[in-house]
């Protein structure tokens, strides 16, 4: 009988696109939920390396790094294909991955320990790689194309914690006005019946990270 | 009809070399052409308008960037010989991870080796040689990362091994004193024309990182 743990976090982008390809594969999983300043000797054991969560757990056998989590996924469950067969297209998904995560990622540390002028400029880089998503997606339901993809997954974390980190520290996203194709994306990807049942409320995330800004954590540069 | 292949790339870049190591395995016939960084190619511009940068590989008029994407794409494509990843899911997981690994790790840690000073460089150092330890644990007592035939790590990692002579006199350390068994792996590599073909002269990259520090005004 297969045995699949994710250790993870309700909060972690890195963990949900773990968890949105599972229950899109219609995967069952046992979730362990980790702190992410008391983690698990189990974590810990697992990804000595890195110490960092997600971590997929197969059979006992631990793949770490939510990428590499995510085409694992893709080879060993075959059903709900997330990445196209042809190896151009194949290549383009993993190079937009690939962008969207490196661009992305500052966006966190931004929000909370930059101000001023210093915001603005460090902003410029992410504003710059939205208005090439909003480019990119035009005229798509998805990036994954008509059907929702490993890109799309990734992405998600612009479609529910660039929203959070923006009423938290007012970064003036502008989401709607500014990359109009990449929110009508927004709009597709959030009704998605596996990625709405599996996501904080909104509320609820900001409650979160109001919280951690408050004790000042770092947030985590990857996962 | 017979496949164009095109390599955009630049002499000392490691992320280029990779790339062609992996087509030197497979016996691919390429032509490569030498893009200079001051002055990009109008063909770089249009196959990488978001980056600019090399390496790209131009199939058939198709464009692939990033050095481990173009990889895999190549092993992908020519698939009748020399695989550069396993044939099972866990095994290319575990691939995939520890050439996430060197190629995250080794350029962030060179770079400050070459760049900063004092404690800096140290960290710099400190990081280099701990990742090059957990390569080698890694390694064991394989050949090769990939186990009998060169894998998706060994190609990741081997054209740093160019830039050592450059990390080890701008950071006063041996790699070989520190960690014997990657600098034993690298020979054997070395004994791989794919390999020797592929790789640059250290001598010539510390040549050019001078360059680069006279350039910037670096020590």
């Amino acid at each position: 009988m297969e045995e699949l743990k994710l250790f993870g976090s309700f909060i972690s982008p890195f963990s949900r696109r773990v968890e949105w390809a599972l229950k899109l594969k219609g995967i069952e999983y046992e979730f362990i939920g980790e702190d992410i300043i008391n983690k698990s000797p189990s974590l810990l054991k697992y990804n000595p390396v890195h110490k960092k969560y997600p971590v997929l757990l197969h059979n006992g056998k631990p793949i770490v790094v939510s990428l590499v989590i995510l085409e694992y996924i893709e080879e060993t469950w075959k059903e709900n294909p997330l990445l196209p067969d042809d190896p151009h297209e194949k290549a383009m998904a993993r190079f937009w991955a690939k962008f969207i995560d490196e661009k992305s990622l500052a966006l966190g540390r931004i929000a909370f320990f930059s101000q001023g002028e210093e915001r603005e400029k460090a902003l410029e880089p992410t504003w710059e790689a939205l208005k090439t998503l909003d480019e990119e997606i035009r005229g798509k339901k998805f990036f994954g194309g008509e059907n929702i993809g490993l890109v799309d997954l990734v992405a998600g974390v612009i479609a529910y914690w660039f929203p959070v980190f923006d009423e938290i520290a007012d970064l003036n996203l502008l989401f709607e006005q500014k990359f109009p194709s990449l929110y009508a994306w927004r709009e597709n990807f959030i009704n998605v019946p596996a990625i709405k049942e599996n996501i904080l409320p909104q509320d609820q995330m900001l409650a979160i990270y109001r919280e951690r800004q408050k004790k000042l954590l770092q947030i985590p540069t990857n996962e | 009809m017979a496949d164009e292949v095109i390599l955009l790339g630049f002499w000392p870049s490691p992320f280029g070399m990779r790339t062609r190591v992996a087509l030197a395995e497979k016996g691919v016939v390429y032509e490569y052409k030498e893009e200079d960084l001051q002055d990009k190619s109008p063909l770089l511009l249009k196959s990488n308008p978001i980056h600019k940068e090399i390496p790209v590989l131009n199939h058939n008029g198709k464009p692939i960037c990033e050095s481990l994407i173009i990889v895999q794409y190549i092993d992908e494509v020519w698939n009748d010989k020399s695989p550069l990843l396993p044939k099972y899911s866990y095994e290319r997981a575990h691939a995939r991870f520890w050439a996430d690994f060197a190629d995250k790790k080794i350029s962030d840690y060179g770079s400050r080796i070459l760049w900063k000073k004092g404690e800096e460089q140290e960290e710099g150092k400190k990081g280099f040689l701990d990742c090059l330890k957990l390569l080698e644990g890694e390694l064991g007592e394989k050949p090769y990362f990939g186990g009998e035939s060169l894998g998706l790590v060994d190609v990741a990692f081997l054209p740093f091994s160019c830039w050592f002579y450059s990390f080890e006199t701008c950071g006063n350390f041996s790699v070989e004193k520190e960690c014997p068994k990657i600098i034993a792996w690298v020979e054997r590599c070395k004994e791989k024309e794919s390999v020797s073909k592929s790789l640059q002269d250290p001598q010539k990259i510390y040549e050019y990182v001078a360059v680069l520090k006279k350039r910037f005004g670096v020590e």
